[in-house]
């Protein structure tokens, strides 16, 4: 079964002082995330992740479209009590203490008054925060206070979590941190929905993911499948005579450390770029292909829709 | 559902606590200390209506502001600060119970404050007397009327809390409070005008809050009975009212987007 089914799922607003015009922030969303799935849901800044996030939700309405979440409807509590949700840079009443915050938190949850304590000890220990239980929240460093909003969408133990940006304020070891928890989570058979714009964690922990830009989805899928529609790269390195202006030229970025010199080209330059190097009289060493990563993709497609428009902008301006 | 409204609640009169709103007990404390001090020795015969006076209309005062500037931040603070996301988006609870378990949470708030200064105000008046009067069971009545305003003056800011700032929100509820207080005056201005000035002032005077009818202070200074009848219309009236308010606030909270 689809833990999450979207279906042409949309949101605008009306905006200006008459309200008279629409804005657009997310396009009609078809998409299905199944169980037990680790899935990335990716874009930069302002490309509708958040949107998206508050639509399942239910803290924003659709303006068309529908959605379920574990087989229900979104504004139905069985399934809100089988969830979790982490909002992007999350605020908390500051005058609770993690303890007590995560206790209230349960309890609206349902967790059964027996379990409570357990549940919520559980959950302070998972995320080091055991030690700090008591401080009130106003005192929480911004890292601190990300660990509680993981807690805190984790502590009645739901089958589905939602994952704001899950890894934003956090230094290099509390991402580590938060990457090791979701994957144990993922190994606990929970589904995991989580939005980013740092890609290489999406690559890390990710089964599939789906790729959003000025809200609409660019592409949806497994990473290697994806990252397989970016053409290849390869490494070339020789001694000898630079030639660097003939290689940039067929799209090569180069580096030189003495008389050893490479350049990373498009494979498809490959053959024109060892003929230039044997004209030339340098000594070839090696060509190494090198994996495109989920950034190539990424690059690759926001760099294609600024060509596009661009295009459609000159060929408007022309007629 | 029950469960978790008391869930709410419970946390919205922690949050006071937590912000020490109750230390408008302590100028309460003092003002009853020095009230009862004072009046002992300027005034003659006349101590147990002034400090009658005093005690009530400080109490109704303290409470007011209370509920007005806590009231109008029950839910715009909520999703200014956006604390509300970890309540309502991935939890069972329904938009309708966090309206109603927060405005439970204020009128306990206001109930324990209130209660507070009552032992204040009834030790003032035992200083004072140097004993009970039969007349004084009608204090207690006036307290009740007093906590019904509180009940509707809440549901009102919280009613404008949904929709409006907290500044426009304050502006607005203490506006009904002040149009609400001089209802009666409405009535009479009504009553003497004709045409369609008399058909805009009933209608005002049926749609804004009547605050005038809580007012009992006078009759209990004086020692003046409280009806029965009264008791009991004034307790329907706070109870419809806050409902058609708080009401009104569910729906237009209920089709809100929470950005």
């Amino acid at each position: 079964m689809a833990a999450i089914e979207t279906f042409r799922l949309a949101k605008s607003y009306k905006v200006g002082f008459w309200r008279k015009h629409e804005r657009e922030v997310l396009s009609p969303l078809t998409l299905a995330v199944q169980e037990g799935e680790v899935f990335g849901y990716l874009g930069p800044n302002g490309a509708g992740k958040t949107t998206t996030l508050k639509l399942l939700m239910g803290l924003i309405y659709p303006t068309s479209g529908a959605a379920t979440i574990l087989g229900r409807p979104l504004d139905d509590p069985k399934m809100k009590a089988q969830i979790g949700f982490l909002p992007e840079q999350p605020y908390f009443y500051d005058y609770l203490s993690a303890r007590e915050l995560l206790t209230y938190l349960a309890s609206l949850s349902g967790v059964p008054a027996g379990d409570r304590q357990r549940q919520v000890e559980k959950v302070l220990h998972r995320v080091g925060l055991r030690e700090h239980a008591d401080l009130q929240l106003r005192k929480f460093s911004k890292g601190m206070l990300q660990r509680v909003g993981i807690a805190q969408a984790i502590v009645h133990d739901p089958k589905l979590i939602f994952l704001d940006e899950p890894m934003s304020g956090l230094d290099p070891i509390g991402r580590r941190e938060v990457r090791d928890l979701i994957q144990l989570l993922k190994d606990e058979g929970k589904t995991i929905f989580f939005s980013t714009h740092i890609l290489s964690d999406a690559e890390t922990l990710c089964d599939r993911v789906a790729v959003l830009n000025h809200g609409q989805l660019r592409g949806i899928g497994v990473v290697a499948d994806l990252v397989r529609e970016v053409s290849g790269r390869i490494e070339v390195v020789w001694e000898g005579v630079a030639a660097m202006d003939a290689l940039v030229e067929l799209g090569a970025e180069t580096h030189s450390s003495g008389a050893i010199f490479r350049a990373m080209l498009p494979e498809r330059s490959l053959e024109r770029a060892v003929d230039v190097i044997r004209q030339s009289g340098a000594r070839l060493i090696s060509l190494t292909p090198v994996r495109a990563t989920l950034e190539d993709f990424f690059l690759e497609r926001l760099e294609r829709e600024v060509d596009t428009g661009s295009r459609a902008a000159s060929g408007e301006g022309a007629s | 559902m029950i469960g978790r409204i008391r869930v709410i609640a419970f946390n919205t009169f922690r949050e006071a606590v937590r912000d020490r709103v109750l230390y408008n007990l302590v100028v309460f404390a003092i003002l009853m200390v020095c009230g009862s001090l004072l009046l002992g020795r300027i005034s003659v015969q006349i101590e147990r209506l002034v400090l009658v006076n005093l005690g009530l209309t400080a109490i109704a005062l303290f409470g007011i502001v209370i509920a007005i500037f806590l009231g109008i931040g029950l839910v715009s603070k909520e999703i200014e600060r956006r604390t509300l996301y970890t309540v309502l988006a991935a939890r069972p609870v329904r938009r309708w119970e966090f309206i109603v378990g927060k405005q439970l949470g204020l009128i306990a708030t206001l109930v324990v404050n209130a209660g507070f200064m009552s032992v204040g105000f009834f030790a003032a008046l035992l200083y004072l007397q140097h004993g009970f009067e039969a007349a004084d069971r009608f204090l207690v009545v006036a307290l009740y009327f007093i906590v019904l305003q509180f009940v509707i003056i809440t549901s009102l800011a919280l009613t404008f809390s949904t929709f409006s700032s907290p500044l426009l929100s304050t502006k607005f509820t203490f506006s009904l409070f002040v149009i609400g207080t001089f209802a009666e005056d409405l009535r009479g201005f009504g009553a003497l005008a004709g045409g369609s000035t008399r058909i805009l002032t009933a209608g005002l005077a049926y749609v804004l809050p009547n605050f005038a009818i809580f007012n009992v202070v006078s009759e209990v200074a004086h020692s003046i009975p409280v009806p029965g009848r009264l008791i009991l219309f004034n307790s329907l009236y706070a109870l419809l009212y806050a409902t058609a308010a708080t009401s009104a606030a569910v729906l237009i909270f209920d089709r809100r987007n929470l950005k």
